[in-house]
């Protein structure tokens, strides 16, 4: 029996040690460690075979390979797709040159995303707007112009507002995952490229609704979300239904007594746990057409914490520290009209409740 | 798309046979590696790949439309809009620049009386940038078709237009 | 005159047919390795060649080939790489061209060697014109014998498949061209796995240059040591060199790797020397994608040494005050080219053909494109120099594929040996975009 197990392999993270079994990425080694030490992953999403590897937001570095051989990989590393190995020491905040790096990501994301949090669905349970808090610097130097789309149905439940996406190509691999037929996808190439049916179709689909949970910002959106809110605004509750389609569990977001929207439930990593059918998420919003389990829980670290971003609240020290020492501002007198939304103020984001 | 244009989408019967002989090259289940073959297969018959080409060959190839809207869109060389009878594909890269390709392109625009992008109202050029040809050795050059025009000078431009003008 | 081993035969007449280029001795590689070499053995010389790819990474193509896994029962690939789109190079393109049977011969020999069934030659889709003569090279071996089932009574089969792409830079990359080739997106796949054990199909796969295959049947018929004994040090063997820009003779030249860069660029037997009245003032010596070099630093080490045309000395001083040899498109530039001018139009280049995957090349590229054009056409300000700098570093090394490198380096590198012309386009933004207006300021030309 004990021979079976495969051995476990040690890995540091940020002087952490943890063992997992070999072939964990680094990504979900460090996961394993806790929200503290775990690099942000803006494309990569664990239930979905192939994602990864291009958002480049998890970049770390690796100090020592592995314990056979320890020399440092010469480059940064995405996390999310790189196997471990036995004795291999990872640095992830505690390298300046990652949080830099990461820094860069989060001005190449923003250049061609709109500014405008205080307006966007997602706000509050956006992946990038929690990426941008953490890790960017404290204004963009992008002033050349940005590109912009119209917002678009895509059937009667979806909405895609182009500007917002960042090309993650999480809702692509969710098309061809979770539901048996694609029709939208990744149109031209470099940064003309844009999710896109091509030519006017609906996505029609029993599990299409899905490409609304894994979209990290609000390109995807809910067409039926009644009361497009703040989503602090909204008290999450655990319920679920005896569903044909799908195992029916789910996330109702409650405003006082009215169900306003449905999701699937997600894990700490805002990753959904269990997809849900088009039925369950669009059509079913009464109270009565479900068992209520209570509240759902949100991990400290989830997106959709509330006071995230509170100014005193959260946001870990040495990061602040590390990158405000490392930020050198090239030109003091340029327009600085479009701030980055960290320097939106405070209430913006605070906890109206 | 609209029902009113019939005209069955279908590769002439030699084009027919010659896709079946591409699908094959393949090993079993691989016939998507098909795709870019059929794409220049489609253009060189319709001139241009319209949504309903690509449907067509999505077809022959049993795979779903929007695999080959994402990858005629990714590549350059498929026209997605109508195209003039000879599309002109001119280098603007650095090493053709060096050799004078920026003075020959003016003139060039100027004989043609458009711009990049553009097709001319008579609809028989359509002028397009592209990037290396690899030909930079004998650049300023451009492409119609399948055929390479290298060493452009004005007046070579001029001879060639006015000879695909006739 | 220096040896030649893949241009021996370029200029006689009708070397296009499949007659004539077995009368030159073609096709006798083919022979002697199937009929007399394991394909081991056939692995073992080109190692003992020490030939290095010729697409631009200058990895050693016998070591590659080791590297291959053979599972047992699951196919192995040979993937030529003739996507050549690399702006400065165009010597497979005159090669395949030219001499269509050398590349058909070197992939018969390799994909013995690394016991593949069916090989694919992907060549660019504008080369349409180039497809259509190998096709007919392909078919004229066939009829000899030489490709299909049970070659010469070998028992070996091999089918050669010419692959047209679509018109996507990316596609040279050798992942991008698997994903193209299997009828996708060109986009880069992460590594790992690399191709060697998983490839196009998922099966193991070997892709290399049209030239480095081309190599293979002189390696057979003289031996691994022959090539090796060209050459000078790990730079064994021939290259050829694109020669483009302000030279008497641009064209395409088969050189022993250890010429002097001096004699190349200014010897009749190749450049033949800056065009007349003028002189010379920088190179970009392997592709767009190396770092340019001013004329001081190209003719010359640091150290005061001559520069050769070898994979080491021209990386000699590291990107301080060296460069790479690359695909070996060598564009050379006198004082009438302006920098920023053709930095700029590489940067577009490279924006033009990013595919998008990744967020540092995707939006960086772009970026510094603008910010390029800006200064370019008058609008810069002296702090976008230290932005560019600073794009260019946050691309480096974060992204999926070598070309988020690619398109950093020449930003880089005109920024870090051509400063003032930068400097002054900014400050004299009227003056500067005067048509054909370039920098004379203090500048060494040679
Ligand atoms: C952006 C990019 C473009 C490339 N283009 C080419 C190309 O056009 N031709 C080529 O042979 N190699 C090209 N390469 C290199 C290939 O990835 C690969 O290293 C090469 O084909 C291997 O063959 P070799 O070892 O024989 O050189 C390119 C690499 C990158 C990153
Ligand atoms: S729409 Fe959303 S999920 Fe789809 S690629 Fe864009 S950001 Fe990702
Ligand atoms: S570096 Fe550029 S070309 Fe390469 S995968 Fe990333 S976006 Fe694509
Ligand atoms: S999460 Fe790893 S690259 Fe996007």
């Amino acid at each position: 029996m004990e021979d079976n197990k495969p051995q476990l392999v040690k890995v540091t993270v940020d002087g952490i040690e943890v063992e997992v079994e070999p072939g964990t990425t680094i990504l979900q080694a460090a996961r394993k460690i806790g929200p503290e030490v775990a690099p942000p992953a803006m494309c990569y999403y664990q239930p979905l075979k192939g994602s990864g590897g291009k958002c480049r937001a998890c970049l770390v570095k690796v100090a020592a390979g592995s314990a056979k051989d320890p020399r440092p990989m010469p480059k940064l590393v995405a996390s999310c797709i790189t196997p471990v190995q036995d004795g291999m020491v990872v640095e992830n905040t505690t390298s300046p040159q990652v949080l830099e790096a990461r820094k860069g990501v989060v001005e190449f994301l923003l250049i061609n995303h709109p500014l405008d949090c205080p307006v966007c669905d997602q706000a509050g349970e956006c992946d990038l707007q929690n990426f941008a808090f953490e890790h960017g610097a404290a204004k963009t130097r992008y002033e050349e112009e940005r590109r912009t789309f119209d917002k678009h149905d895509l059937g009667p439940y979806i909405q895609l507002h182009m500007t917002r996406c960042i090309l993650c190509y999480r809702c692509v691999f969710t098309a061809d995952q979770i539901t048996n037929k694609r029709v939208h996808g990744v149109m031209n190439r470099g940064d003309h490229a844009e999710i896109s049916t091509y030519i006017e179709k609906a996505i029609d689909n029993d599990f299409s609704g899905n490409v609304i949970d894994v979209c990290p910002v609000g390109a995807l959106t809910d067409k039926t979300y009644r009361f497009k809110n703040r989503v602090w605004f909204s008290r999450p509750v655990d319920a679920h239904r005896d569903c044909p389609t799908c195992s029916g569990n789910v996330t109702l977001w409650y405003r006082g007594e009215e169900v306003i929207r449905v999701t699937a439930r997600k894990n700490e990593w805002n990753e959904v746990k269990e997809f849900i059918c088009n039925t369950c998420r669009f059509e079913t919003k009464k109270t009565s057409d479900w068992v209520i389990e209570g509240p759902t829980k949100i991990a400290r670290s989830s997106v959709i914490t509330a006071n995230k971003y509170r100014a005193d609240t959260v946001k870990p020290d040495f990061v602040s520290r590390i990158a405000a020492a490392n930020y050198k501002p090239i030109d003091d007198a340029r327009d600085t009209s479009q701030l980055s939304i960290q320097q939106l103020p405070p209430e913006r984001f605070a906890n109206s409740n | 798309m609209t029902t009113e244009t019939n005209a069955k989408i279908e590769f002439t019967p030699e084009r027919q046979v010659l896709a079946k002989e591409i699908i094959a090259r393949y090993p079993e289940g691989k016939q998507k590696s098909a795709l870019l073959p059929l794409l220049h297969l489609a253009q060189e018959q319709w001139g241009w790949t319209s949504p309903e080409v690509m449907d067509y060959v999505a077809g022959l190839l049993s795979i779903e439309p929007v695999e080959v809207y994402e990858v005629a869109t990714f590549y350059t060389m498929f026209h997605l809009d109508p195209v003039g009878k000879h599309v002109i594909e001119y280098c603007r890269t650095g090493p053709c620049c060096l050799m004078g390709a920026e003075d020959v392109y003016a003139h060039l625009k100027q004989k043609l009386g458009i711009d990049a992008g553009q097709t001319t109202p008579d609809g028989k050029f359509t002028l397009k940038e592209v990037e290396c040809l690899a030909a930079c050795g004998m650049g300023p050059v451009f492409q119609i078709r399948e055929q390479y025009y290298m060493h452009l000078t004005n007046q070579r431009v001029d001879e060639i237009i006015e000879e695909l003008s006739k | 005159m220096g040896k030649k081993i893949l241009l021996e035969h370029i200029d006689v007449p009708g070397i296009d047919t499949y007659d004539v280029y077995r009368k030159q001795g073609g096709y006798t590689a083919v022979e002697k390795a199937l009929k007399t070499m394991t394909p081991d053995s056939v692995v073992e010389e080109v190692k003992k060649a020490g030939v290095r790819g010729r697409g631009g990474a200058g990895f050693p193509m016998g070591m590659k080939w080791s590297f291959l896994a053979k599972p047992e029962g699951v196919p192995r690939y040979l993937v030529c790489n003739a996507d050549e789109s690399e702006p400065g190079t165009f010597k497979d393109h005159y090669l395949m061209k030219h001499i269509p049977h050398l590349l058909i011969e070197g992939m018969i020999i390799s994909s013995f060697a690394l016991g593949a069934n069916k090989s694919f030659i992907y060549v660019r889709g504008e080369l349409m014109y180039v497809i259509r003569i190998l096709e007919k090279a392909i078919a004229e071996a066939k009829a000899a014998g030489f490709l299909g089932k049970n070659i010469m009574g070998s028992g070996y089969d091999l089918e050669l498949v010419v692959q047209p792409g679509g018109g996507a830079y990316i596609c040279g990359e050798e992942t991008a061209l698997l994903e193209s080739l299997e009828g996708k997106r060109g986009n880069p796949r992460n590594k790992p796995p690399f191709p060697a054990v998983k490839g196009l199909y998922q099966c193991p796969t070997v892709v290399n240059n049209v030239e480095s295959i081309s190599t293979t049947p002189w390696i057979v018929n003289n031996g691994g040591d022959a090539y090796a004994a060209i050459g000078i040090g790990r730079s064994t063997g021939t290259k050829l060199i694109s020669a483009s820009g302000h030279i008497n003779k641009p064209g395409v030249y088969e050189i022993e790797l250890g010429v002097s860069v001096e004699d190349f660029i200014y010897a009749d037997e190749w450049c033949g020397g800056i065009r007349p009245g003028h002189k010379l003032k920088a190179v970009v010596a392997g592709g767009s994608s190396v770092p340019i070099l001013p004329a001081n630093l190209i003719l010359n080490l640091a150290n005061g040494d001559k520069r050769l045309m070898t994979y080491e000395s021209l990386s000699d001083g590291g990107f301080a005050t060296g460069t790479m040899l690359g695909s070996g498109g060598f564009i050379v530039m006198d004082e009438t080219a302006c920098v920023v001018r053709n930095t700029w139009n590489f940067s577009r280049f490279y924006h033009h053909e990013s595919c998008g995957q990744c967020s540092p090349c995707r939006e960086g590229t772009g970026w510094m494109e603008k910010v390029l054009h800006r200064i370019e056409h008058g609008h810069g300000s002296l702090h976008d120099i230290d932005l560019l700098v600073d794009v260019a570093k946050k691309i480096e090394g974060n992204t999926i594929c070598p070309l988020g490198d690619a398109a950093a380096w020449p930003v880089g590198s005109a920024i870090r040996h051509f400063r003032d012309e930068f400097e002054w386009h900014i400050k004299h933004p009227v003056e500067a975009t005067q048509p054909g207006a370039v920098y004379r300021g203090e500048m060494a030309l040679v």
